[in-house]
């Protein structure tokens, strides 16, 4: 599709997009959001760009093949669970440290692992429908 | 509950790990190749290991990141999901192996095998998980990986085969979330275990059997069911026969343990209308299959419809709800899955000689040239049929004395009606395909098939693969003792789920007195 008022309203639109994604994968720790949603969220913005400058462009500026990440998402998530061992506990259970007088944990490493994961397996699906039109 | 539950943990994460390994080293096709097959067997080496723990020390529960039951998610082993387990991992090794010789570089770069171990961490999550929700969402993944092993390779077949499947297991996904949905209303827990008790307490019986009756509509589906099986023999002839025989072994399996599991330990309230519509159920999907297998008359067709009628089988025992009966049920499916890859396989290497052709027709004549094919092939369809002394005896010996022993006499006529109807097909497909004579071939054709023909390569994993399962399989008819009492034992636990519920909610959560009528025990 070759529309220019698509094309500038995506500029702004796909940024705020994963910039709020991003916000909605930490808000989701105690509130309502998580990787997930943040992931869909994320997906939705690079979806609008990919109808606006198509599926070549969103794979340059991925610069990383959508699969690849999904599965790097996978291990990230199963890590995170994995790392319950070294406190001796059941599997995913939250491991916390400080890392420069910040508090963070193993479910944040989790959340990003789901948020990848959806990402990836999203714009695997519709960069492969998009590219079959062509 | 066990201290950490890394035993529960381990067959599932396994093969999700490897799964993305493989991923990554999709260039290097021996490499993932080595992965996958190395990621199968030590998920084999996990699970042999959970179930001597559990043989030992009776059913295990962890609380995944210890939000604990009945609000966190559970997983629990106790020895019917053991069991499941191991024959699901042998089964995936069996199919890692042999696929290196059967799908090809195209298909093997695409990711054949993350689909692959996705897969089987999908059935090992499904055949653990202690929470009904957690339940659905492990049969979303399977649904997401078969559908990519499905249209993988993207023919047009396999995309219209795909698509069917697709289209009537969402329906039944669908129609399992609602009822997960409505259950949840009624009890306010998903916990299977916690169910048991809380479903006991609900003072409205009649929308408890419609929620029942929803479940059992989604699995049938999932299973296969008659008559809602038709999406199977639509889709499962598409893929490459490695695939189908994957798909013939577990994925309707998953459907039958599901049922199992939701019909032993949560709706036992009304087994008039529940167990009643089983029976029935499985008197049709027998019937309904073993007539399709007679009527066709291309291999990988005839192959798939005995998937279906083996399904009526192993519901015989879960419909009479007896000891023996349950002892069938459970023996009968762990033979199943071997003897569907047995058979899938085999007939796989029987097609590769015959350039992929699977019509009647085209096939014959390798018994004189082919006879170690045609043991390995005999051995898992004398199992299917049910003679000594392969394990698929056993398993209809005690279906049938289950069925007699609580005069269940249409369940028992019609049970070894259809095994005679069976061995029938049975008989057809092993002398068509070994004993008469090869077909005409032209000069062009021969050529071709000799080109199909598997190359010394492909046979040094298609031989191994396919032999270790007709051993396991003759080895479980003559050394059926210590597997049958073993089998015996996850029956009682079906039958009595009080041990399943200790160790989900600790001793104190004493369950209600038994729902089960009366005689059962």
């Amino acid at each position: 599709m070759d529309s220019l008022i698509l094309r500038v309203a995506t500029r702004i639109l796909a940024a705020l997009m994963l910039m709020f994604s991003v916000f909605v994968l930490l808000r989701g720790h105690n509130d309502p959001g998580g990787g997930f949603i943040g992931g869909l969220v994320a997906a939705t913005g690079i979806a609008l760009s990919s109808l606006a400058d198509g599926p070549e462009m969103v794979r340059r500026v991925l610069r990383i093949e959508p699969r690849l990440m999904a599965m790097i998402g996978v291990v990230a998530a199963v890590g995170a669970g994995l790392l319950s061992v070294f406190g001796g506990d059941v599997f995913l259970t939250g491991q916390w440290g400080y890392v420069l007088g910040v508090k963070v944990g193993s479910p944040l490493l989790f959340d990003i692992g789901v948020y990848l994961v959806v990402v990836g397996a999203v714009m695997a699906m519709l960069l492969a429908l998009e590219e079959e039109e062509d | 509950m066990s201290a950490t539950g890394w035993p529960l943990v381990l067959p599932i994460i396994t093969p999700l790990l490897a799964a993305s390994l493989a991923f990554g080293l999709r260039r290097w096709p021996l490499l993932q190749r080595s992965v996958s097959i190395l990621g199968m067997a030590a998920m084999l080496l996990f699970t042999v290991q959970l179930l001597g723990l559990v043989a030992d020390h009776g059913p295990q529960a962890v609380a995944v990141s210890t939000w604990t039951a009945p609000f966190g998610i559970v997983l629990v082993a106790d020895l019917f999901s053991a069991l499941l387990v191991v024959v699901a991992a042998f089964t995936g090794l069996v199919v890692a192996l042999y696929a290196g010789a059967e799908v090809g570089r195209g298909r093997e770069s695409h990711g054949f095998h993350p689909f692959l171990l996705i897969l089987l961490a999908g059935a090992a999550g499904a055949f653990l998980t202690g929470d009904i929700f957690n339940l659905y969402v492990w049969f979303e993944i399977l649904l997401m990986a078969t559908f990519g092993l499905l249209v993988l390779g993207g023919e047009k077949v396999q995309i219209d085969g795909g698509v069917k499947y697709m289209a009537l297991n969402m329906v039944a996904t669908i129609l399992l979330l609602t009822a997960i949905g409505l259950l949840y209303g009624m009890t306010g827990t998903l916990n299977m275990a916690d169910l048991h008790i809380k479903v006991a307490e609900v003072d409205d019986p009649a929308m408890l059997t419609v929620i029942a009756v929803m479940f059992l509509l989604a699995f049938a589906i999932k299973a296969g069911l008659f008559p809602l099986f038709a999406w199977l023999p639509a889709s499962y002839h598409t893929p490459p026969m490695v695939v189908s025989a994957l798909f013939a072994a577990l994925l309707t399996k998953i459907g039958v343990y599901s049922m199992i599991r939701v019909f032993t330990l949560i709706f036992t309230h009304d087994m008039a209308i529940t167990h009643g519509a089983l029976g029935i159920l499985a008197v049709l999907t027998m019937v309904a299959g073993v007539l399709g297998a007679a009527a066709q008359t291309d291999m990988r067709r005839v192959l798939t419809f005995t998937v279906v009628s083996q399904i009526g089988f192993m519901l015989i025992g879960l419909a009479l709800m007896t000891r023996m009966g349950l002892v069938g049920t459970v023996f009968y499916m762990l033979q199943d899955i071997l003897v569907k890859v047995g058979l899938f396989l085999a007939g796989g290497i029987a097609v590769r000689y015959a350039a992929n052709e699977s019509a009647y027709g085209r096939l014959g004549g390798l018994w004189m040239n082919k006879l170690w094919l045609a043991v390995v092939f005999l051995i898992p369809a004398m199992a299917l049929v049910g003679l000594p002394p392969v394990s698929g005896f056993w398993g209809k010996l005690a279906l049938v004395r289950g069925a007699l022993e609580a005069e269940a006499w249409i369940l028992t006529g019609v049970a070894l009606a259809a095994s005679f109807v069976t061995l029938y097909v049975v008989g057809r497909l092993f002398v068509t395909v070994f004993w008469k004579p090869a077909p005409a071939l032209t000069e062009a054709e021969a050529q071709a098939r000799a080109a199909y023909a598997p190359t010394r390569g492909d046979m040094a994993l298609m031989v191994p693969a396919v032999t270790a399962v007709a051993v396991v399989i003759l080895g479980l008819g003559i050394f059926a003792e210590p597997v049958l009492a073993l089998v015996d034992q996850a029956a009682q636990q079906l039958l009595d789920p009080t041990a399943y519920i200790t160790a989900v909610l600790g001793p104190d959560a004493v369950p209600p007195a038994p729902t089960l009528i009366g005689g059962v025990r």
